[in-house]
């Protein structure tokens, strides 16, 4: 079975590069421009991971895990949020909120894709 | 390369409609200045362009985008009100912005320069240096070199108990060290609590690990990266190929001398489970940290072993991690699976040369199969030898004088059933030896040698083993085990029973006729538990006595679990393999002899009555049956039951694949296997379906309806 990933990102760049290196990988994607498409999308579509940009209209990446981990269909869906830099906060915020683990933009498409071996698994 | 092209075509074409909504967010900004959402939505789109720019190579404008941010940012936070000169210079901006994005290269970087002075004089940071890099802190000293030998290191690693509930797999985290260096991984379940009290999302569990690896330690580190808030993880050196241990263990100086072998250094190394027995028994440490600190030792053994300069007596042999030769047998198993389909598809065509390749590939198969369990075979031998110790420590425990003695060591068995074999056997000699043999009055009283006989046999006998246990005690109290038996209510008062059947009876759970308790035996543990084992094994387990002169108990096990020889028969539509080791002939039912046996479904065979079993009634099967089925008998424990199936395909040997975890109660059927054209035919679990049959007539017969097991409908 191959995996299916979610990739949650209001830039529309971002969701291309994210999709096409997960691709090119093997994994299957889906994505959402933002937390509350994600959330509708996940209500019909199980994912194997989620890979959220943090900051989002309507649903941010942040509100985004809450309501995951709130939830009972996708309380235990490993997700990877995307910070940079200088937004060490966030990442302690994400991480409270319920985040597997983030992945630092900019990053090289082999970073995001060890990152995501790491919580999914050496196969796509 | 065109990949990369089309991402930055992309990010440009964002970017654009970025400075559109930016710019049109502005203005109203300027006309609405206490505006959140407005604030939120310039904030969202510069943070856009700066992490998307930074990520497509637009270095220059993630930096200026950046410190724009971080003047919003002050904004939100209600450190900066938004005013006319905000909103002016930010609007400036965005014709800077575009020039970044559409030519980075011949942008006004003075131009830019001044903006970004302006914009860090309304945020009062002044210059600020951002920080690169997120590189986790290492951990000195062993970074360098890339080609050093590998070190040892112990990982001490307790997950938080909630590490699941962040969609953390630890068990990845083992995977992922394994793919570092050779490892050694002991689970620690100390902490795991009775299953009342267990929360199913909490991770219990935590692992010592032994990692020989040449990575540097920070690369170790960053296995946990993740996790490493959410548990105590500890990484210390054991063992530093920097520093050639001074100081040598008695053990590696005598291997090194050539004084005695690594295998007998190991096998001594093992005894020390006494002392860790020892500290167990007075509470001074869990049974997990024992074992994983003999672990430990087993690791740093064989990685002193492999080291350069160390004796290489493993010149005859290497040892190979159980988990490989398991996987080997399972892909030589889909091979065989897979020859199987090829030769099919070859017999069915008219090509000659497709057909002798199929030959020749089913030549190579079958041979690598036998290779193949030829490896995992280990001679009973290395498990026998354990009990000579038990008999040994049992005998001054209940002061009785007790003498082993042992045959067929070189017998050899698939290495899974000796392992699965080690508790029941231990538990069959501790009742020879307890209950079996008596004192030494006794003994005298009866004419017996004061020293009491054990005796452990193997043998081969066609694709099974028998493994015998022998004494020469007092052997079993067929009375006593009746009065228990009616006590318990297992058996009618008066009710006949066979020698056999009574015996039989002590396999029950929690049957014991042992007037006294033991420390060694006869604690509600029972034969149960021993017989359940051998089930188990695919194996079947008797028990003969006789009174004063001692008991004979025999286990019939296969050789391998792995592969079975089976008759393949057709019933209806669907195809059953029977175990051959449990089928004793074939026979026809002429339709004369299906309408005779009417409802009585007996069936005389050379003078001996069979009972049989209609395989399409009791599978529910319908349709009516075909004209000349046969019946395969069977011999199930003592009795012989004829199997009723509609054809014979014929003798099959196949690889069993176990059923799903759903399926796991099915005791019905020990497996399935695939067959040359795809389909799935099911194993069929003799004593389990003759058994499931009988309850089933039963209760039929209870109810006052006929058996259509065993009638004609």
């Amino acid at each position: 079975m191959t995996k299916k990933i979610m990739n949650v990102d209001d830039s529309v760049s971002m969701r291309q590069i994210v999709s096409s290196t997960l691709q090119s990988a093997g994994y299957e994607t889906v994505s959402a421009v933002d937390g509350e498409d994600a959330l509708g999308k996940l209500a019909t579509t199980a994912v194997d991971l989620i890979i959220t940009d943090l900051n989002m209209p309507r649903l941010d990446g942040i509100g985004l895990i809450k309501r995951l981990r709130a939830s009972t269909t996708h309380k235990f869906v490993p997700v990877l949020i995307l910070t940079t830099v200088s937004e060490e906060k966030m990442k302690q915020e994400g991480r409270a909120a319920g985040a597997t683990g983030w992945v630092v933009k900019p990053f090289r498409p082999e970073q995001l894709l060890a990152t995501v071996r790491k919580v999914l698994g050496p196969d796509a | 390369m065109g990949g990369a092209l089309d991402h930055t075509a992309t990010f440009r074409q964002e970017a654009a409609d970025l400075l559109v909504q930016l710019e049109g967010a502005l203005l109203d900004l300027a006309d609405r200045p206490g505006d959140r959402d407005l604030v939120d939505t310039v904030f969202r789109a510069l943070h856009t362009l700066k992490g998307s720019g930074a990520m497509f190579g637009f270095d220059a404008l993630a930096s200026f985008a950046h410190d724009m941010e971080s003047a919003f940012d002050c904004v939100r936070n209600g450190k900066l009100a938004v005013g006319a000169e905000l909103v002016n210079l930010t609007l400036a901006a965005l014709d800077h912005i575009r020039a970044l994005v559409d030519s980075p290269g011949t942008a006004d970087q003075v131009r830019g320069d001044v903006l970004r002075a302006s914009f860090r004089e309304l945020t009062g940071t002044g210059f600020r240096a951002e920080s690169r890099g997120d590189a986790p802190a290492s951990t000195g000293g062993l970074r360098d070199g890339e080609d050093r030998t590998a070190a040892t290191y112990r990982i001490r690693f307790r997950p938080g108990r909630e590490v699941m509930r962040f969609g953390t797999n630890p068990l990845l985290l083992l995977d992922e060290l394994r793919g570092l260096g050779r490892c050694a991984v002991t689970a620690i379940t100390d902490d795991i609590p009775p299953l009342e009290d267990l929360d199913p999302t909490a991770c219990y569990a935590a692992w010592d690990i032994l990692l020989t690896s040449g990575r540097p330690q920070a690369e170790i580190e960053d296995v946990f990266i993740f996790v490493a808030d959410q548990a105590a993880l500890k990484i210390e050196v054991v063992l530093d190929p920097a520093e050639e241990s001074a100081a040598k263990r008695v053990g590696e100086i005598l291997v090194e001398r050539g004084d005695i072998a690594t295998e007998a250094l190991a096998d001594t190394l093992d005894k020390q489970e006494r002392l860790g027995n020892l500290l167990v028994r007075e509470g001074k440490v869990s049974p997990s940290l024992v074992k994983s600190a003999l672990v430990e030792q087993r690791h740093l053994n064989r990685v002193a072993q492999g080291r350069p300069g160390a004796p290489s007596s493993a010149a005859t042999g290497i040892r190979v991690p159980a988990e490989r030769l398991d996987a080997l047998m399972d892909q030589v198993g889909e091979l065989v699976i897979a020859h199987a389909r090829l030769a099919q598809a070859a017999s069915a065509g008219e090509d000659m040369g497709l057909k002798s390749v199929a030959e020749e590939i089913g030549r190579l198969a079958s041979g690598l199969r036998d290779t193949t369990m030829g490896i995992r075979m280990l001679p009973i031998g290395t498990l026998f030898g354990k009990f000579r110790r038990v008999v040994h420590d049992l005998s001054i425990e209940l002061g009785k004088t007790v003498e082993l003695t042992m045959s067929g060591e070189e017998t050899e068995l698939d290495k899974t059933v000796i392992e699965n074999l080690n508790d029941p056997l231990i538990h069959l000699i501790r009742n020879a030896v307890d209950h079996g043999i008596e004192d030494a009055e006794t003994r005298a009283a009866r004419g017996k040698p004061p020293a009491g006989s054990v005796h452990l046999a193997a043998v081969h006998s066609g694709a099974q083993v028998l493994i015998t246990i022998s004494d020469d005690g007092g052997g079993m109290d067929g009375a006593a085990i009746r009065a228990k038996a009616e006590e318990r209510g297992l058996l009618a008062p008066g009710q006949e029973a066979s020698e056999s059947e009574l015996f039989a009876l002590v396999f029950q759970p929690g049957f014991s006729t042992s007037q006294r308790v033991t420390g060694v035996s006869g604690r509600g543990v029972g034969m149960d538990v021993v017989k359940r084992a051998i089930d188990a094994l695919r194996g079947t387990i008797d028990i003969a006595s006789t009174p004063e002169q001692g008991s004979v108990i025999t286990c019939r096990l296969p050789l391998t679990l792995a592969i079975i020889d089976g008759l393949l028969v057709r019933v209806g539509g669907n195809r059953y393999v029977i175990p051959l080791s449990a089928i004793e002939e074939c026979v026809e039912l002429t339709p004369g002899q299906d309408q005779r046996s009417g409802g009585r479904s007996f069936l005389n065979i050379r003078d001996a009555i069979v009972p049989f079993l209609r395989l399409r009634a009791l599978f529910n099967d319908g349709g009516t049956a075909e004209r000349f089925q046969k019946v395969v008998i069977v011999a199930s424990g003592e009795e012989r039951v004829g199997l009723v199936v509609d054809q014979v395909v014929g003798q099959y040997q196949t690889v069993i694949k176990s059923l799903s975890k759903l399926h796991r109660e099915v005791r019905e059927f020990s497996g399935a296997t695939i067959l040359g054209d795809g389909t799935v035919a099911l194993i069929l679990d003799v004593p389990h379906i003759v058994a499931f049959a009988q309850k089933r007539e039963e209760r039929l017969k209870a109810a006052g309806i006929a058996s259509p097991v065993g009638e004609q409908e």
